[in-house]
């Protein structure tokens, strides 16, 4: 994939080294490799590694820092239950239970076939709507027992969710 | 004047915003302003804003559309105004738009069925700025959110916009527009409310040409989203108050930096930039002048702690998030990233710099309190009616933001209740919610303002359970750098997973104060130094719940697995059986009339509880009988009791006379109750031609043979004995015969040594030997 250092680092690589923009734009570099590849695969990361003259320990060093970022594939579809305060108050715990037994699976798992990765995320600022779910982009507010039902059947059906 | 042209001076914006003016909004058009915000877009706006353009089209009205960003009240989603009279639409789903069209828009009468109500009974409350959640309210750093649509400047212009930037390039130097925001003396709205004129002032006196300044749009707090709604919502502001920073301290370059959790937001200020720039706002030469400024984004990659003003820089330069130890500070050399002195500031600060610059100093001082001036915008959700962004003027109480502003607690529960600031923060009690809100009323009490998280907790929500929530979270966002942030927290989370799953102990208390204030004092950053607030402030105003939790094995909000007593409340029940099903270990047992839980196999894992659709599952408290209270035992004698509940049968038998009363099979039922009655003993054992124990006759067998009407003079005794009795050695402990004989329902015990009968206990000798005191009293009543 091609990474455009100038263009990415902005307007300030101005007054930036040749050394300070390559390092400034690593974070950004990853979310986009995440974004095609959706984890980071190893032998991308050894090309962006001698692409920027990084140590890819240095990579991976800043990489697993952040929890943005994943070392191993995820499913098709990414469900995160909310578990930031005004969705604990309102009962998230008892969403994310009903998800991890109708999938047997924990948080933070990825079903065998790929077909979901469950996970959970600390408030994505719509608490008003509390308890919140995302479903790969959309936000599902309010979620109670039909709700959860709906995204199981979207999951089991394989269908994409609109 | 084209308006797409680049404006190469002062005066040519002032004349375009007159052309927008005229324009834009205009007094008589038909408009709806629909909100367009996170949380009204997942309830659907957008569907309703396409029904709008049919419905217009169809009808041939010339109808303007404004997309807005979030207008606060998020909960009654999608939300809606509609010009010029002012009508404030609630929960609008695309089929009421065509009434919509009818009443309002073409008939300027409001319709009903929209429109905000406090409940069914109450009367519907047209206008907005009648609306409960509105009224209190003054908006300041939210001043344009509801009322433009974010992508485009223009609108931001309309509604005066841009102004204060001009009144400062054109007739303020960069030192007086300092001075009129520290005069303002507006503190920091990001975390601890540092005075932003100070701020701003050491920045500027940094040596060195090259000056950043940078936005923190982190919001790591959950439950917090009042940055999100001014980047998405409104983010020409903040390019305005960062653009009047930068001419103030003389800097140029910029940073936004945005979580990764907000998308929107960065699309949206990344139109705003381009916009900007495109118009001379943003750029070289800003709006003709020699004032130079350029702003980049970056987005964050999901760790709360470079929230934290060192962390934010070593993620802007590319490394892990780790925090510094302060001097140097960011505003000195050394400091900002790559080195060069920076000035950083929340999202909401700097939206509020420009009404500042614009309306003077005293605008802003004359709202608010003496020592917190201006509004805040706090982000208000849990347990009350009417969640959402609200913004107040400091010095507001409690009571009014939860009560009025809020409309109370949902379901008229007690409240309990308010955390505010976040995992920093601390939780405030009922007894101040007449508190006046502002930076050092908050820290008073124990809590902080932090970014304006403000959660409301009713009778339902454990405190125990909330500060936990609060530990982990900082636990597991610890960077790790210092040890007693990693490690105490992670202690101190072990301590209240235990209290909170019914294994507390005697000294968790103790423990969680001291690791507590271990933390406070040996963290490097902010994190750390309060990542402990919310356990200590919850111990503070709430230490009866912990003691509940470690001593009586109660969450008296029924929130925590592991406590309490279940009981099926049989006045309620209506034995559908659901608790049965739900239970996997069996402990939901059903008689001929009704469903019990036995407690003996009951794990109190609460899956009966969530099961009973009318909520007869009930978790009392367990009741422990304190022998010294209530029985006026002395204490030694309390300790002698458990001392001797680990004994075995054997010390028992020694207590007391031996004595084996035996009969053979073939003697008569006469007999054998003669012998009982002689020997003055409840029950007899049956022995064979080998004196082997083959039986065991109680006094319960003869009251049965009676009533069966048995002979007493012809039945033998082998007949009407229970054959092969429960027995025991003598080696068992005390405590486990107690536990077989009261699960078996029996009261005699044949104790054994190997193939000899050593001797009988009745359960009246456990007890007696247990509990002597007792006993004798017992014997005193009768
Ligand atoms: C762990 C931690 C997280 C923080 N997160 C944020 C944040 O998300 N947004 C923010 O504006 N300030 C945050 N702060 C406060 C910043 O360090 C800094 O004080 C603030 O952004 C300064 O801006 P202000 O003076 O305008 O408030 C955080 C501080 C700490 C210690
Ligand atoms: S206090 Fe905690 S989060 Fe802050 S630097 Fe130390 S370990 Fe990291
Ligand atoms: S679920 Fe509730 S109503 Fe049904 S049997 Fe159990 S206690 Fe009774
Ligand atoms: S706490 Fe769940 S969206 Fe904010």
């Amino acid at each position: 994939m091609e990474i455009k250092v100038n263009e990415v680092i902005g307007y300030t690589g101005e007054v930036l080294t040749e050394r300070q923009k390559k390092t400034g734009i690593l974070i950004h570099a990853l979310q986009k490799i995440q974004e095609e590849y959706n984890y980071l695969p190893e032998d991308v990361l050894k090309k962006l590694s001698e692409k920027l003259a990084v140590p890819l320990s240095d990579i991976y060093s800043t990489a697993s820092f952040y929890k943005q970022f994943y070392f191993t594939p995820r499913g098709k579809n990414i469900i995160k239950v909310c578990m930031g305060t005004a969705c604990h108050v309102r009962g998230s715990a008892k969403v994310l239970r009903s998800l991890e037994e109708e999938f047997d699976m924990k948080e933070g798992e990825t079903t065998p076939d790929l077909s979901m990765t469950l996970e959970t995320v600390g408030c994505i600022g719509c608490c008003g709507l509390a308890p919140v779910a995302t479903i790969n982009e959309n936000i599902v507010g309010e979620m109670d027992e039909n709700k959860v039902n709906d995204i199981i059947e979207i999951i089991k059906t394989g269908k994409d969710s609109e | 004047m084209a308006i797409e042209e680049r404006i190469n001076n002062i005066e040519d914006l002032k004349k375009l915003r007159e052309l927008f003016q005229k324009e834009l909004f205009k007094e008589d058009t038909p408009r709806v302003r629909v909100c367009c915000g996170t949380a009204c877009t997942a309830s659907g706006s957008y569907k309703v804003i396409d029904a709008f353009t049919n419905e217009s089209a169809k009808r041939g009205v010339d109808l303007e559309i404004v997309k807005t960003g979030c207008q606060g009240l998020c909960q009654k989603g999608p939300v809606m105004k509609a010009e010029p009279q002012e009508i404030f639409y609630q929960k609008i789903k695309p089929e009421n738009v065509h009434w919509l069209m009818s009443y309002t828009i073409l008939g300027g009468m409001p319709y009903r069925q929209g429109i905000y109500r406090d409940n069914i009974l109450s009367e519907p409350v047209p206008l907005m700025t009648d609306v409960p959640f509105y009224k209190k309210q003054m908006r300041i750093a939210l001043r344009n959110n509801g009322r433009i649509d974010p992508h485009s400047i223009h609108h931001y212009i309309a509604v005066g916009g841009y102004a204060a930037l001009e009144k400062a390039l054109s007739s303020m130097t960069p030192d007086e527009v300092l001075r009129e925001v520290d005069r303002a003396n507006i503190r920091g709205r990001g975390g601890a409310g540092f005075p932003a004129g100070k701020k701003w002032e050491h920045c500027k006196k940094a040596p060195g040409k090259i000056k950043f300044v940078i936005a923190n749009g982190d919001e790591g707090d959950p439950g917090a989203f009042m940055d999100r709604s001014i980047m998405e919502g409104d983010p020409h502001s903040l390019l305005e108050g960062m653009i009047l920073c930068a001419y103030a301290i003389g800097a140029k370059y910029g940073f936004i930096y945005v979580r990764h959790e907000y998308p929107l937001a960065v699309k949206n200020l990344k139109i705003a930039i381009k916009q900007a720039e495109e118009l001379g706002i943003l750029g070289k030469n800003i709006l003709g002048t020699d004032c130079n400024f350029t702003i980049d984004i970056r987005e964050g990659a999901g760790a709360f702690v470079c929230g934290e003003s060192t962390a934010l820089v070593a993620s802007i330069e590319g490394q892990r998030g780790f925090p510094k130890p302060r001097p140097p500070r960011l505003s000195e050399p050394g400091g900002g990233p790559w080195g060069y002195p920076s000035n950083l500031n929340n999202i909401e600060t700097y939206a509020c710099v420009p009404v500042i610059i614009e309306k003077g100093a005293d605008y802003f001082l004359s709202i608010g309190t003496p020592g917190s001036p201006g509004t805040k915008v706090f982000a208000l959700t849990g347990k009350v009616k009417n969640t959402g962004l609200v913004e107040v003027p400091m010095g507001i109480t409690l009571r009014e933001i939860i009560f009025d502003i809020g409309g109370g607690i949902i379901g008229d529960k007690e409240f309990k209740a308010v955390q505010t600031g976040g995992p920093s923060g601390g939780c405030i009690p009922a007894k101040y919610l007449d508190l006046p809100v502002d930076f050092d009323s908050l820290t008073s009490v124990g809590s902080m303002m932090g970014s304006g998280g403000m959660v409301v907790m009713d009778e339902d929500n454990c405190m125990v359970d909330v500060a936990k929530f609060f530990l982990s979270f900082c636990q597991s966002e610890s960077c790790g750098k210092c040890p007693p942030c990693r490690m105490g927290t992670y202690q101190m989370l072990e301590i209240l997973e235990r209290i909170t799953s019914g294994k507390g102990e005697d000294g968790d208390i103790e423990n969680l104060l001291k690791i507590g204030k271990l933390v406070l004092k040996g963290s490097l950053c902010g994190l750390g130094q309060s990542a402990p607030n919310p356990v200590l402030s919850t111990m503070k105003y709430f230490m009866e719940e912990y003691e509940e939790h470690i001593y009586d094995k109660y969450c008296r909000a029924n929130v925590c697995s592991g406590m309490g007593v279940f009981v099926i409340n049989q006045l309620e029940c209506f034995r559908c059986g659901l608790c049965k099903k739900a239970c996997a270990f069996d402990a939901v047992k059903e008689a001929r009339d009704r469903y019990f839980i036995e407690r003996d196999y009951c794990t109190k894992c609460k899956a009966c509880y969530y099961a009973c659709p009318i909520n007869a599952v009930k978790i009392r408290k367990q009741r422990h009988i304190k022998l010294e209270e209530e029985f006026r035992i002395p204490s030694e004698s309390v300790e002698i009791i458990e001392r001797r509940a680990k004994m075995t049968l054997k010390d028992v038998l020694e207590s007391k006379p031996l004595e084996i009363v035996t009969t053979t099979k073939d003697c008569s039922v006469r007999e054998a109750i003669n012998i009982m009655s002689e020997r003055n003993v409840g029950s007899i054992l049956v022995i064979d031609e080998n004196n082997k124990l083959v039986g065991i006759f109680t006094e319960r067998d003869a009251v049965r043979c009676l009533a069966k009407n048995i002979s007493f003079e012809k039945e033998a005794i082998q007949n009407v004995m229970s054959p092969n009795p429960i027995t025991f050695n003598s080696s068992t402990e005390i405590s486990a015969a107690i536990a077989v004989m009261s699960r078996k329902k029996i009261r005699h015990l044949p104790v054994m040594e190997g193939d000899k009968i050593a001797g009988m206990i009745s359960y009246r000798d456990l007890v007696s030997y247990l509990l002597p005191e007792i006993c004798y009293m017992a014997e005193d009543i009768y």
